[in-house]
């Protein structure tokens, strides 16, 4: 039987697609951004999204799909937007990804669709992100969402968290009929989503959205209830009647590097920096309750190299630091951080402060931060991590005045789910086992997915796990069968 | 929304509050608190809970008025209703028969001690109280305190009830007394439970005290609430909030809870002026001098 072919509805050329510039993404002026939270990219016009989108090669083999963590159908959303048909392209991005307004901006398409795309290896690679921010936008804004309509199983799920890993499950279960209930332990919904990602890379408004049309699809959500204090897995499984849990709890503690001055008046950590400013919105003080330490004139550094980290330092440009710091032990190649967001960052007047690490806070004797003492370093023989090991030079310690440091060098598991789990397998780093493939824990019926996982990742990748654990919960409380774990490959981390 | 089934004032700027919080109830253990927030551009703040009644649902609070959230709370009344309560936090006590236990309530934090001295006495402690408040109408839980305790003494700052002095003074004697003491818990403010741990630690008696940092979410995710123990940084909402009295570093807890007075200062007295002009008087007093968010525990 030979396949049948569909026309191209393309009207440039396959040959002269390389010829076509990516189209550049419109943004508020680096200037005018550094003092705002309005977000920086203002989204492309249908005009550019259809500009765009010709630039597609349409492989016969699209690695793009490949190399996405929740297998977006990118050459097949692509075409629909050079068709203009924008509402099929994101009911399209939908059977995939049910947050791609959120992905469209947030993804580090570098490392993942757009990193294989074939424009790549001789010209700039396809916007696949801006297209896919374009059509959720498209999308939202002609206030079209299709609830589905499935027939209820019977079954109930519990997730645990509402990060985008949770978000994730509890989307692809309740368009599988079944009853989702989401339990946060903050007052609002959406995890890091709205805690971490600061509004000009991630409008609150869009995460809102995004929850509202999940409980038009019927996903209920109980904020304040801390799972592992407030109610146990055991009982939502046991006493409230869950067929099945997911757990995606998401970040942990916050890592410090346990050097002098730590704990000065005027040292954060990104988490907590973020949280204030994020979700309890300390930058409106006093309309605002929660405070937050001045920053306007004052010299801020963050210590780290991540997204975190970027989005603390940029934040802090946003509330008036004079001069703001990328404090970063290794070189530009090793930084984990977006690369759009290094390069919005750069434009803004961040200082990076790269090969360079702090050896102690110093205070003014009053237990207040007056700044760093930090060495230089540089890169000798890869590590574990596969990076060359960033190596103190000696003699090259330098004082940087500072009143605000940020420490943003990662996370350690947070232990409140897995000490009041009876049964429930961890890792040495205390992070619960669960199947790489199926997400399934130790525990008959339990999933992980996502940091608690992984430690600390992208939102794509826990939302990969969301989607990878979705299925075999769907298929768990089809079939009922639980392959025993240990039989299968299980994180290391 | 969490419904306050019950307000009442248990001392000057001192309120109980029994909320309807049915999750809450059935899990709480002694030892443990809750963060709440009153309204939606309000902050999180971490609360005692003096006890709980699993049956009824329902979660009883004490709140002493500091700063503005603090008064703000002690305005509401029966059939208000909070925004959000979150809990039970922390890791509860450790209760275990250790023979003759001294607990040491200091002004609000009674409220905090007393679940801690009742399930001790459960475990078949020996249980010795000592409460101690500035003055006679700032003692409280003294009968509550009494019904779990195989001796209560009280002390009063100014000597206006009971014996004059502090609650040390009190531990003191017993030490003097040549009674035998296995642990000592106390909760109060950090000054109190600074000198009972330096007093206890002289006589090598193992004293747990339960610390009361600034605290955003009160999972361990912010960090926020970092103290010193041994010269290590520990999460008073995911390792404690008690830790062994004799290992903390009480300089820290004090001037990382004196971060955001400067705020504190300027969110109370914008809220006194509104306040004022809406009523033209103010129902509850003044904040203390020590007012900040961290000192509510």
């Amino acid at each position: 039987m030979s396949p049948t072919v569909k026309k191209s509805s393309n009207p440039v050329a396959i040959k002269d697609r390389m010829k076509v510039p990516r189209q550049l993404m419109p943004e508020q002026a680096a200037e005018e951004r550094a003092h705002n939270f309005e977000e920086v990219n203002l989204g492309y016009s249908p005009l550019l999204a259809q500009q765009e989108a010709q630039r597609c090669l349409e492989c016969a083999k699209p690695t793009c799909t490949d190399n996405c963590p929740v297998g977006v159908k990118v050459k097949e959303f692509v075409e629909l937007v050079v068709e203009g048909k924008f509402l099929e392209a994101a009911a399209k991005i939908r059977e995939d990804n049910v947050l791609p307004a959120i992905t469209g901006r947030v993804c580090p398409q570098e490392d993942q669709c757009e990193g294989k795309c074939l424009l790549s290896k001789k010209v700039k690679p396809l916007g696949i992100g801006y297209l896919e921010r374009f059509v959720a936008d498209y999308e939202q804004r002609m206030g079209t969402h299709v609830v589905p309509d499935v027939s209820p199983t019977g079954k109930k799920v519990a997730v645990v968290g509402s990060g985008p890993s949770g978000l994730t499950v509890a989307g692809d279960l309740i368009q599988k009929g079944h009853q989702v209930r989401v339990f946060e332990a903050l007052h609002e919904i959406g995890g890091v989503l709205v805690y971490g990602i600061p509004e000009f890379r991630l409008p609150k408004q869009i995460v809102r959205e995004q929850i509202d049309y999940m409980r038009e699809m019927g996903v209920e959500f109980e904020t304040d209830v801390v799972v592992g204090r407030t109610v146990t897995i055991d009982e939502l499984m046991y006493e409230e009647g869950y067929d099945a849990v997911y757990i995606g709890t998401g970040a942990g503690l916050p890592q410090f590097m346990n050097i002098p001055g730590e704990h000065l008046n005027g040292v954060y950590s990104a988490n907590e920096f973020l949280t204030r400013i994020n979700l309890m919105k300390a930058y409106k003080f006093p309309v605002y309750d929660e405070p937050m330490l001045d920053l306007k004139g004052k010299n801020v550094a963050v210590i780290g190299g991540g997204n975190t980290a970027l989005d603390a330092i940029r934040s802090a440009l946003r509330l008036g630091a004079a001069k703001a710091y990328v404090i970063y032990r290794r070189s530009d190649a090793e930084m984990p951080a977006r690369a759009e967001e290094v390069h919005h960052a750069r434009q803004e007047g961040i200082d990076f402060q790269m090969l360079t690490a702090p050896v102690e806070f110093l205070s003014d004797g009053k237990g207040w931060l007056t700044g760093a003492r930090c060495v230089r370093m540089e890169l000798g023989e890869p590590d574990s991590s596969g990076r060359r090991r960033p190596v103190p030079v000696e003699g090259s310690e330098f004082d940087l005045p500072l009143s605000v440091a940020i420490m943003a060098i990662g996370t350690t598991a947070n232990p409140i789910v897995q000490t009041t789990t009876p049964g429930l397998g961890t890792t040495k780093r205390g992070y619960i086992q669960a199947s790489e493939s199926t997400q399934r824990t130790t525990r008959k019926g339990v999933f992980a997915g996502g940091d608690i996982v992984t430690g600390g990742a992208t939102v794509i990748l826990a939302m990969g796990a969301g989607r990878r654990a979705a299925a075999s919960i769907h298929e768990y409380l089809t079939t009922g069968e639980w392959e025993e774990a240990g039989q299968e490959k299980v994180s290391s981390k | 929304m969490f419904r306050i089934i019950h307000a009442q004032f248990l001392a000057p700027g001192i309120k109980r509050f029994v909320i309807e919080a049915p999750r809450i109830a059935r899990r709480q253990k002694p030892g443990q608190f809750v963060i709440l927030r009153i309204y939606e551009e309000g902050e999180r703040i971490p609360v005692t809970i003096e006890n709980s009644d699993p049956e009824k649902g329902t979660v009883s609070i004490v709140v002493q008025a500091a700063g503005k959230t603090t008064t703000l709370l002690n305005s509401l009344n029966t059939g208000d209703s909070i925004l959000d309560v979150v809990g039970p936090l922390g890791k509860p006590s450790e209760i275990a028969n250790y023979g003759t236990v001294v607990v040491v309530g200091g002004g609000v934090g009674t409220a905090m001690a007393y679940p801690t001295a009742a399930a001790l006495k459960r475990a078949g402690n020996r249980v010795l109280s000592i409460i101690g408040a500035r003055n006679k109408e700032l003692v409280i839980l003294e009968s509550e305190m009494r019904a779990v305790s195989d001796a209560l003494m009280i002390t009063t700052d100014d000597g206006s009830y009971a014996d004059k002095g502090f609650v040390t003074d009190k531990l003191r004697q017993l030490i003097q007394n040549g009674a035998r003491i296995d642990l000592v818990v106390a909760v109060g403010p950090i000054v109190m439970m600074k000198a009972v741990s330096e007093l206890t630690r002289k006589e090598n008696i193992h004293t747990v005290v339960s610390l009361n940092p600034i605290m955003i979410d009160g999972t361990g995710m912010c960090g926020g609430c970092r103290v010193m123990i041994d010269g290590k940084s520990e999460f008073a909402c995911v390792d404690g909030p008690e830790f062994d009295g004799h290992r903390v570093n009480f300089e820290v807890l004090v001037q990382r809870n004196s971060m955001y007075r400067t705020a504190e200062q300027r969110s109370m007295e914008d809220f006194k002026h509104r306040h004022e002009a809406e009523h033209a008087c103010m129902a509850t007093s003044s904040a203390a001098s020590s007012a900040n968010q961290g000192e509510q525990r």
